[in-house]
């Protein structure tokens, strides 16, 4: 049997980077792992990387690491509300302003995917979806078939992604599982504070997939977005739970659960 | 001159012309030409939607569309979006006229029994009632206020889709007045999605746009990632054939075969609205892929 922990978007969080890996040495996971997109939304960008460093974690390249690394103009969300590209330059500038050319250099050497086998299982780790580092890929706007199709395209039986924000897990066939781990970063606009990481267990044909609140020092982290003059609108998501940007992208269902 | 062709990576989207280009009203920027007693394509049939979407989930559909005209004169619209919503996610783009109560209740209803999104599009041109009408009718802009304001009493998020024919300078003001406009209406939490207009039907005559008169060359696409164009990922069924994309169903060329299995040949994209698809990516989806456009300078300014 194999642990693994799964951490999604960290978007500067490095307070609740730090609580999930407790959570997850404490849970005896086995390996750790980030499926991207470090930077972005909270203060003080390069906290994160000794932590990951010092802890083992194996990273790949979200669309935002992409973009600090290469120096491109915007972090490839594909925003066309100006509301959203507002907040989305905002919180873009501030992490390539604060995030050192080392720490650019190394997000540069990531891959772009991670496959292991574990328990005979092929288990692909990645951004935004198999086939694309900025695809959304939401529980509402998944079919079966088309993960499916994915799967067989990416010839994995486990596929993991992070990107758009929001768990979820599918169940498909012939015992092969796709999941969205999730994002560290910030809670996921349902009206609380925690955020989540995902525990993957493969005992042999067993595949189990857990999500782990995360409760972490929240206040302090809205303190020190404050103190980096970061905006209200982003402080406001980690004290209530609620998405107040970046909301174009939400299909009808996600939406609708939430606040704005 | 030889076009650059894109060939089908994969069916991402799925769309019916479920009204073929019939319509309660007949918009001055329609790029098919729709309206009433226009028969150019008529309604398809349940059992030819059945059989599609079954054909498309085999091969892994992500979104299905449905289209016209205007999709809600066809009275089995609902029961199609229920056997559409068992497979994928499903849009339907419509004019909001013929939303009335009952209609609203049933997709309130079949949204809540499904576990993947229904997205009701709900056009409008104009946050005044001047502004709309001129370009979409007598009465129009109250009809679809009032649509949106049905489905968002009933827990629903209509996203409402307005084709830009003002000009950058006006972009925010613009949207600001959408805004407002959709808020006063009831709709407390409006969603927004903007669409170029189009170098076809009568916007060609309503409006010179710089797309009218450019074709796309080989050059143009070196470099450029073709998977961000909808006929890479896309194909729109009608009840004359499959065509390549919801734009080009006037254009003889872009009719690819009978059904959609015999449809997946490459296209090689040797039409002006090409050009709109090459400056603004995949904008018949419901979130586009931008990659230019007036929003890029609407950022730098002041947000309201």
């Amino acid at each position: 049997m194999k642990r693994l922990a799964l951490f999604g978007g960290i978007y500067n969080n490095y307070l609740a980077l730090e609580a999930a890996i407790r959570d997850a040495t404490r849970r005896k996971a086995d390996e750790l792992y980030c499926l991207g997109d470090l930077g972005a939304f909270g203060p003080y960008p390069n906290r994160v990387y000794p932590i990951l460093c010092e802890h083992g974690v194996r990273c790949i390249q979200g669309n935002y690491d992409n973009s600090l690394a290469g120096g491109l103009a915007d972090c490839q969300c594909g925003y066309t509300d100006p509301r959203d590209n507002h907040f989305a330059r905002i919180s873009y500038n501030y992490t390539f302003k604060n995030t050192s050319k080392e720490n650019k250099e190394w997000l540069g050497t990531l891959p772009e995917t991670i496959r292991l086998s574990v328990e005979g299982r092929r288990v692909l780790l990645c951004h935004g979806s198999p086939r694309r580092m900025n695809e959304f890929l939401w529980e509402s706007t998944s079919p079966d078939a088309f993960l499916e199709y994915l799967l067989d395209d990416s010839k994995a039986d486990i596929a993991c992604v992070t990107h758009s924000g929001i768990k979820w897990h599918r169940e498909l066939s012939g015992g092969r599982h796709f999941i969205n781990v999730g994002v560290l970063g910030r809670p996921e606009n349902d009206g609380t504070t925690n955020v989540w990481y995902t525990l993957l267990a493969i005992d042999g044909a067993e595949v189990k997939v857990e999500f782990v609140p995360v409760d972490y020092d929240y206040e302090k982290l809205a303190t020190e977005m404050e103190a980096e003059r970061l905006p209200a609108e982003f402080i406001e998501t980690i004290t209530t739970g609620w998405w107040t940007t970046c909301l174009e992208v939400l299909p009808h269902k996600e939406r609708a659960r939430g606040r704005f | 001159m030889k076009f650059p062709e894109v060939t089908l990576t994969h069916l991402d989207n799925l769309w019916f012309q479920v009204s073929g280009t019939l319509c309660n009203i007949a918009c001055t920027h329609c790029f098919n030409n729709s309206g009433p007693n226009v028969r150019t394509f008529e309604f398809l049939g349940l059992e030819t939607i059945r059989s599609e979407i079954e054909s498309a989930a085999r091969a892994g559909v992500k979104e299905i569309f449905f289209t016209g005209g205007e999709p809600f004169l066809q009275p089995g619209l609902p029961e199609m979006l229920s056997l559409s919503l068992e497979h994928a996610p499903t849009t339907v783009l419509t004019n909001g006229m013929l939303v009335n109560d009952r209609i609203a209740d049933r997709l309130a209803e079949i949204e809540q029994g499904t576990k993947y999104s229904l997205e009701i599009r709900v056009s409008l041109d104009g946050y005044t009632e001047e502004m709309n009408d001129a370009i979409r009718g007598k009465g129009v802009f109250r009809s679809a206020l009032a649509a949106v304001a049905r489905l968002s009493q009933r827990g629903m998020l209509p996203l409402v889709t307005i084709v830009r024919t003002w000009t950058d300078e006006e972009e925010l003001r613009t949207l600001a007045g959408f805004s407002t406009t959709l808020r006063d209406a009831g709709y407390a939490r409006p969603r927004i999605k903007v669409l170029p207009a189009l170098p076809l039907g009568r916007e060609l005559a309503r409006a010179a746009t710089p797309e009218a008169d450019t074709l796309l060359s080989e050059e143009m696409l070196m470099g450029f990632d073709r998977e961000l164009l909808m006929c890479s990922n896309s194909r729109i069924v009608t009840d004359r054939g499959v065509w390549v994309c919801p734009l080009l169903v006037e254009k003889a060329d872009a009719r690819l075969g009978s059904t959609l299995d015999d449809s997946r040949a490459a296209y090689a994209l040797g039409h002006n609205a090409c050009v709109t698809c090459y400056h603004y990516g995949t904008i018949c989806g419901n979130v586009s892929s931008l990659i230019e456009g007036p929003q890029r300078q609407a950022e730098e300014a002041t947000l309201p």
